[in-house]
C-alpha cells in the first residue's frame, strides 16, 4: 500500500534502504516479540524490489486463555515480496505475502496503481488485495476450514499549501468463510453459575473505513499530524479512531516524536459477555475485540541518524519507539474476579509496545 | 453497460481540465513537504508493525497503512 508520504511526493520509487527491527508487545498476559527485516533495492531506473521477513514469538496467558485453556507458545512467520514499477507519473505495485503458524496459514496477493496529476499536487491510488486463509486446530488434526478476504482501496492525497498535505482513504474489506477463532468460547448461564461452548460467527462480513489525515509543517522544522477514521461493518460494529502527533528535529541528527491515539467502538450484534442459555442465538461471540471498548495510546520516540560512514552506504540510523496502550472494556467481564455470575468487574489492561530498529540507506 | 460508457465522458473533461491547472505550489516551494518530519510513514517497517498490533486487537480495520496476513488473534 502507498502511504501518505509516498503519495505526497512526486512519483518516485521507494527509498533504497534496509531495516532490522526488534518488536515486543507485553500486555494482558501475552508476550510477543521477534525480529523483522525489510530490504528495498532498485533494479534499474524503474523497478523497486522489496523483501520482508517477520517473526512473532508468542507466549500467551491472556484472559481468554486462563479462563478456558492453558498457557501456550507458538511462532508466526511472514515473508513478503513486492515490486514497484514506475513509468512517468504512474506507479504499478505488485505484492505477495505468505504467513504461517501452527494453526493458521495466510496467502495475500496485492495489486495497486497510483497516478500523479495536476502538477504533482494530487495523487490518486487504487489497490486490490486477495487473501486466502487456512484455519486448523493444534489439538485436532482433522479440523480444517477456509476463509477468503478481498480488500478494495481508493486513496487521494492533495498538497494544499507549501506546508500542508491532506489525504483521504476509503477501504472496503469483505470476508467469506470460516471467520471464528476455533478455540474461543462464549459463556452462558448454567444453573447458578456459567458454562462455555464454542463461538459461531456469520460466514460473511463486509466493512467500510474512511480515513482523513493531515500533515502540517511548523516553524523550527517540526511538524504536527492528525487524522480520523470512521468505520462500520455488517456485524454492526461502529468505530471511530483519532490520532495526533508531533515530530521535532534536534540538531541535524535527532528527531523526537510524541503521539496520542484514541479508539472507540461498539460491539458486534451477536456479541455477549454472558448468554442466557446454551445456543441462545444462532450467531454468538465473546471475543473482546468485538465488544464495546475504548483504547488509548501514548507514544514516544527518538531517532538518531549518522552520516556516511562507509562508501557502501549513504547514511544510517537507530530508532527507539515505545507506546503504552490502555484497553478499557465496557461489556467484557473479568472472570478471574471471584464475583457472582454476571457481576464480575469490567476487564481492562495495559500493554507496552516497543520497537527498536536500525536502518541504512544505500 | 451504457452507464459505464458515460464514466469516461464524465471524468474525461475533469482530467483534461486538470492538465491545464497551474500548480499553485511550485516544485521549488516543496522543500518543507519533503522534510523527514513531514513523512507519515517515515519508517515503513515500524509503522506496519504498530498497525498490525491494532488490527489484531480492535474490531475496526482498513484505511490504515499496514498490510499483511496472519491470524494475529493472540
Amino acid at each position: 500500500m502507498l502511504s501518505l508520504s509516498e503519495l505526497a511526493a512526486a512519483a518516485v520509487l521507494p527509498e533504497e534502504r534496509a531495516d532490522l527491527l526488534y518488536h515486543r508487545y507485553d500486555g494482558g498476559g501475552a508476550e510477543i516479540d521477534g525480529p523483522s527485516l525489510l530490504v528495498r533495492k532498485n533494479l534499474g531506473d524503474s523497478v523497486s524490489l522489496g523483501l520482508n521477513h517477520y517473526v512473532d514469538n508468542v507466549t500467551s496467558a491472556s484472559i481468554d486463555v486462563v479462563v478456558s485453556a492453558s498457557e501456550y507458545t507458538e511462532q508466526r512467520e511472514e515473508n513478503g515480496i513486492s515490486l514497484d514499477y514506475l513509468r512517468q507519473k504512474t506507479t504499478v505495485s505488485l505484492g505477495y505475502t505468505v504467513s504461517t503458524e501452527n494453526d493458521f496459514d495466510a496467502n495475500t496477493l496485492g495489486l495497486g496503481i497510483s497516478q500523479d496529476m495536476f502538477g504533482d499536487l494530487t495523487t490518486i491510488s487504487m489497490s486490490f488485495a486477495l487473501g486466502n486463509n487456512t484455519i486448523t486446530r493444534s489439538d485436532d488434526p482433522v479440523f480444517e476450514r477456509e476463509s477468503e478476504v478481498r480488500s478494495y482501496r481508493l486513496g487521494i492525497s492533495q498538497i494544499l499549501t507549501k506546508n500542508l498535505v491532506l489525504a483521504a482513504t476509503y477501504e472496503t474489506i469483505s470476508d467469506e468463510g470460516y471467520l471464528n477463532n476455533p478455540y474461543r468460547q462464549v459463556r452462558y448461564i448454567s444453573g447458578t453459575g456459567f458454562s462455555f461452548e464454542g463461538e459461531n460467527y456469520p460466514r460473511t462480513r463486509t466493512s467500510t473505513a474512511i480515513a482523513l489525515r493531515a500533515n502540517y509543517f511548523l516553524p523550527q522544522r517540526s511538524a504536527i499530524h492528525g487524522g480520523v477514521r470512521v468505520f462500520d461493518d455488517t456485524w454492526d460494529i461502529e468505530a471511530v479512531t483519532y490520532e495526533v502527533g508531533y515530530k521535532m528535529p534536534y540538531g541535524d541528527q535527532w528527531i523526537f516524536e510524541a503521539s496520542y491515539r484514541f479508539h472507540d467502538q461498539s460491539s458486534a450484534s451477536f456479541y455477549s459477555d454472558l448468554f442466557p442459555s446454551s445456543e441462545a442465538t444462532e450467531f454468538r461471540a465473546r471475543d473482546k475485540e468485538l465488544s464495546t471498548f475504548t483504547s488509548s495510546t501514548i507514544g514516544l520516540g527518538a531517532s538518531w541518524e549518522f552520516g556516511r560512514a562507509w562508501s557502501a552506504i549513504e547514511r544510517g540510523g537507530v530508532s527507539l519507539q515505545v507506546d503504552w496502550i490502555n484497553f478499557d472494556y465496557d461489556d467484557f467481564r473479568d472472570l478471574t474476579d471471584n464475583a457472582p455470575t454476571g457481576e464480575e468487574s469490567a476487564y481492562s489492561f495495559d500493554a507496552t509496545v516497543t520497537r527498536f530498529f536500525t536502518s541504512i540507506w544505500f | 453497460m451504457r452507464q459505464l460508457l458515460l464514466i469516461p465522458l464524465l471524468i474525461g473533461p475533469v482530467l483534461l481540465a486538470g492538465c491545464a491547472i497551474e500548480p499553485w505550489v511550485k516544485p521549488y516551494e516543496r522543500a518543507n513537504l519533503a522534510a523527514p518530519v513531514m513523512n507519515f510513514n517515515r519508517d515503513p517497517i515500524s509503522s506496519s508493525y504498530l498497525h498490525h498490533v491494532y488490527d489484531s486487537r480492535e474490531g475496526a480495520r482498513g484505511a490504515g497503512i499496514a498490510t499483511g496476513g496472519g491470524c494475529g488473534c493472540n
